[in-house]
Order: C-alpha cells, then sequence, then structure tokens
C-alpha cells in the first residue's frame, strides 16, 4: 500500500482530468470552441514524452558510466514509453488540427518535430534489434540515444522559436499559450493532465522493465 | 602537441589512401554526374524552390555514400592498429575532418554541375557559396558520427539512412530556409544571422557530442 500510493494518485489525478476536462466550463473562444478541452490530453502527452525520453538518456549516460545491463532495460523501457505517448501526442494533435487548422497535417514545424523525435526512435529500436551480441547492442544504443537527443532538443526546443508555426504561443513561447487558459482551466491542466499522464508514463514504464527483467533474469544474474 | 600530431598523422594517411586509389573520389563524382544528369532529363530547367530543394536532398544521398565508407573501408584488424597506436579522440577528429574535406568538395563540384545542367537560380553567388560550404560541414559531421555507430551493427548502409535522415532533419530545414537568401529571398533584420548562428552551434553541439561519446564505440 505504502509503495503504490503513486499508483493510486496518478489514478485519481487521471478521473479528475477526464471529468473534469470533459465536463468543466471553458472559456469560449473563436475557432477553439469546445476543442480547447483537448489542450489536457494532448499537451500532457507531449510534456509526458520529453520526461520519458528524458529519462532513457539518463538511464543511457547510467550504462556508459557504469555498464549494468539492468539501466540498459531502463533506458529501453523508458523510450519505448515515451514513443508511444509520442504516438497518441501525434494522433490527439492532427484530430484537434482538423478542426481547427482545417486538415490533420499542415506541415508545422512542430508537428515535423513530433515526427521527426518518433523516427528518431523508431531507428534506436531497429539499431537495437540488428546487433546481436548483448553488450555491444546495450552500448550502441546508448551512444545513439545520448547523440540522437542531443539532436532532437534543439529541433524540439529552439527551432520553433526561430520559424512561424500555427500552434498557439507563436515565436515567443512554443508550450501552451497561457493567454488561452483560465485560472481553472490552468487548475485541470498543471495538477490533473500533466502529473498524471506523467505517472501513468512511469507506470507502464515500471510494468515494462519488470517483464524485461523477468525474460533476462538469466544476463542478469547468471 | 602529440595529440594534434597524431590527428595530423591520421589526417595524412586518409588522404594519402584516398590520392592513391582515387575510388571515393572518382567514386561519388560519377554519383553526383549521373544524378544530376538523371535529374535533368527529368525536370531540365526547375524553379528555384524545387532546385534548393533537389540540391539539399542531393547534398544528403552524396553524404551519406561518402561518408559512409570512411568507417566502412576501417578493417578490424586496422581498427586494433590504429587503437594501438592513436587515441579515440584523435581518431574521430581526424575523421571529421577528413570527411569534412571531401564533403566540401563534393558539394562545390554538385553546386558547379548543377548550375551548368539544371539552370542557375542563385542571385547572390558568394552566399549561396558560403551557405553550401556550412551546410556540406554539417551534414559531413552529422553523418561521421553515425557511419561510426553504424560500422558497430550489421546492414550498416541501410542503418545509416534510417538513423541519420531523422538527426538531420533541422539542420537540413535550416538550410533550406538559409539558402533561400542566396536564391533572392529577403529576411527580417537578423533572422538570417540567427539561423546561422544556430546551424554553427548545432555543428560545434555535433563535434562535442563525438568526441564525448565516441571512445565508448572505440573498445570492443
Amino acid at each position: 500500500m505504502r509503495r503504490s500510493w503513486w499508483k493510486i494518485l496518478c489514478t485519481v489525478l487521471l478521473l479528475y482530468t477526464l471529468v473534469g476536462g470533459l465536463l468543466l466550463d471553458v472559456p469560449r473562444k473563436k475557432i477553439l470552441n469546445e476543442t480547447i478541452r483537448n489542450i489536457y490530453f494532448h499537451v500532457p502527452l507531449w510534456f509526458g514524452m520529453m520526461i520519458l525520453f528524458t529519462c532513457s538518456v539518463i538511464y543511457a549516460v547510467k550504462y556508459l558510466r557504469k555498464p549494468d545491463l539492468t539501466n540498459d532495460i531502463y533506458a529501453t523501457a523508458f523510450a519505448a514509453t515515451g514513443t508511444l505517448f509520442g504516438v497518441l501526442g501525434l494522433i490527439t494533435g492532427a484530430i484537434w488540427a482538423k478542426y481547427t487548422w482545417g486538415k490533420p497535417w499542415s506541415n508545422d514545424i512542430k508537428q515535423l518535430g513530433a515526427a521527426m523525435a518518433l523516427l528518431i526512435y523508431a531507428a534506436f529500436f531497429v539499431l537495437r534489434n540488428s546487433i546481436t551480441d548483448i553488450d555491444k547492442r546495450a552500448r550502441v544504443a546508448a551512444v545513439y540515444n545520448i547523440f540522437a537527443f542531443a539532436m532532437l532538443f534543439p529541433a524540439l526546443w529552439i527551432v520553433p522559436r526561430l520559424v512561424e508555426s500555427l500552434h498557439p504561443g507563436g515565436a515567443g513561447n512554443p508550450g501552451a499559450d497561457p493567454r488561452d487558459m483560465d485560472a481553472r482551466m490552468r487548475i485541470v491542466f498543471w495538477l490533473g493532465g500533466v502529473p498524471g499522464f506523467t505517472l501513468l508514463g512511469v507506470w507502464i514504464t515500471t510494468l515494462i522493465i519488470r517483464f524485461r527483467m523477468i525474460v533476462d533474469k538469466n544476463l542478469l544474474h547468471g | 602537441m602529440n595529440a594534434s600530431k597524431h590527428i595530423f598523422a591520421l589526417l595524412k594517411k586518409d588522404l594519402l589512401l584516398e590520392l592513391r586509389q582515387q575510388y571515393t573520389f572518382y567514386g561519388v563524382l560519377l554519383y553526383i554526374a549521373s544524378t544530376v544528369f538523371v535529374l535533368y532529363l527529368t525536370i531540365q530547367q526547375p524553379d528555384s524552390n524545387v532546385w534548393n530543394g533537389i540540391f539539399w536532398m542531393i547534398q544528403l544521398f552524396i553524404c551519406v555514400n561518402a561518408v559512409a565508407k570512411s568507417f566502412l573501408q576501417e578493417s578490424r584488424g586496422r581498427m586494433l592498429y590504429f587503437y594501438s597506436v592513436a587515441g579515440p579522440v584523435q581518431f574521430i577528429i581526424a575523421k571529421l575532418i577528413y570527411n569534412a574535406l571531401i564533403m566540401l568538395l563534393m558539394s562545390l563540384v554538385s553546386l558547379l554541375l548543377f548550375n551548368v545542367m539544371l539552370g542557375s537560380p542563385i542571385i547572390n553567388f558568394g552566399q549561396f557559396v558560403a551557405i553550401v560550404c556550412l551546410g556540406s560541414v554539417s551534414l559531413s559531421f552529422v553523418f561521421t558520427m553515425l557511419a561510426a555507430i553504424a560500422a558497430k551493427a550489421q546492414q550498416q548502409a541501410s542503418l545509416m539512412a534510417i538513423m541519420g535522415f531523422p538527426v538531420i532533419i533541422p539542420q537540413l530545414l535550416l538550410l533550406m530556409r538559409i539558402s533561400k537568401a542566396g536564391l533572392g529571398e529577403t529576411f527580417k533584420g537578423g533572422a538570417l544571422s540567427d539561423m546561422v548562428w544556430l546551424l554553427a552551434g548545432l555543428n560545434i553541439l555535433v563535434v562535442l557530442m563525438s568526441v564525448i561519446l565516441f571512445p565508448f564505440l572505440w573498445k570492443d
């Protein structure tokens, strides 16, 4: 019970986001209308993805410092959940874009950045599968993980500030536009959506890690 | 000063090999010539936007071809020899410099061929050449590191494309934006230099990452 408090918290927060996000009052905005509610789901998925990928890189660095296969399993599991969140973020974004920008894909710089992130991590898994030696696979994958993350970071955080984007916030702030959310929305967003989805990501990751630990039991302790 | 001597020796070895075998140079040169010729047959004289896009795509493929070889040609035994005479940092720096030189040359050759065969939409020639130099160096830096990673895996050539294309997207987008300056587009004050500095910053980041990460790939 004591160790699973954060799982209960995660469920409560997500229930609150789901119910509150769909039922609580939101400001009436032109074009956005009721689709503004998607901000509770779409944006937290991106927050979650960035946090999960960052965790993955931290474990990749840890692996290079201390070659322990556990770190490799952690890094891969975090990358897998991050990719899942990225796909979900892309889909929720495309649905939103269809109703607000007119079409699901419009080559917006942030859509490109998201597609790039997913391709990079897809390549990460292909690279892993192409190496048979376990230690070498872990090392090469860790190197690519760190290198790709270092390339991804400017693409997601710096380039969108330099070119025009359809996303709100414009040139100044590539994240959520604070002007579109009122105080009530911010509570659901920052207290419910962001921590809720991040915790869910960590929860899924721990399940993958526990599964991999059982599969690779012989390698880890043998 | 020992380190720079090692780098210089490794660089000299690569250049000498190239001069004697002349395999990469003529191979890639022929690759450029035949690609541009096929392009000429299919689209003749494209407008400047298409020209720009195709030019950078061709640079990307030239880079994959030219740089991939630099690690694939090193056999296991030879790598072991380098391991005993030089450090990994010197080795990767020599490779970075060598690939940048090769790519610089290839880019300028392909720029010339593009101008001759596909028409010349370039208005500000000096600026465009400077951008091409910067662009070819950034492409070669990224693909040098990726070639080093791919050399450790099977199906190296296809893996390089899979790993490289998503990673290179930001640089490529920036390059296409910047090179429009040479094609006559005017930018808001400061926007162009911002992007050039960002690209230069990315190059420094790639070199730093290569120097930090390559020693981990090196040992087997």
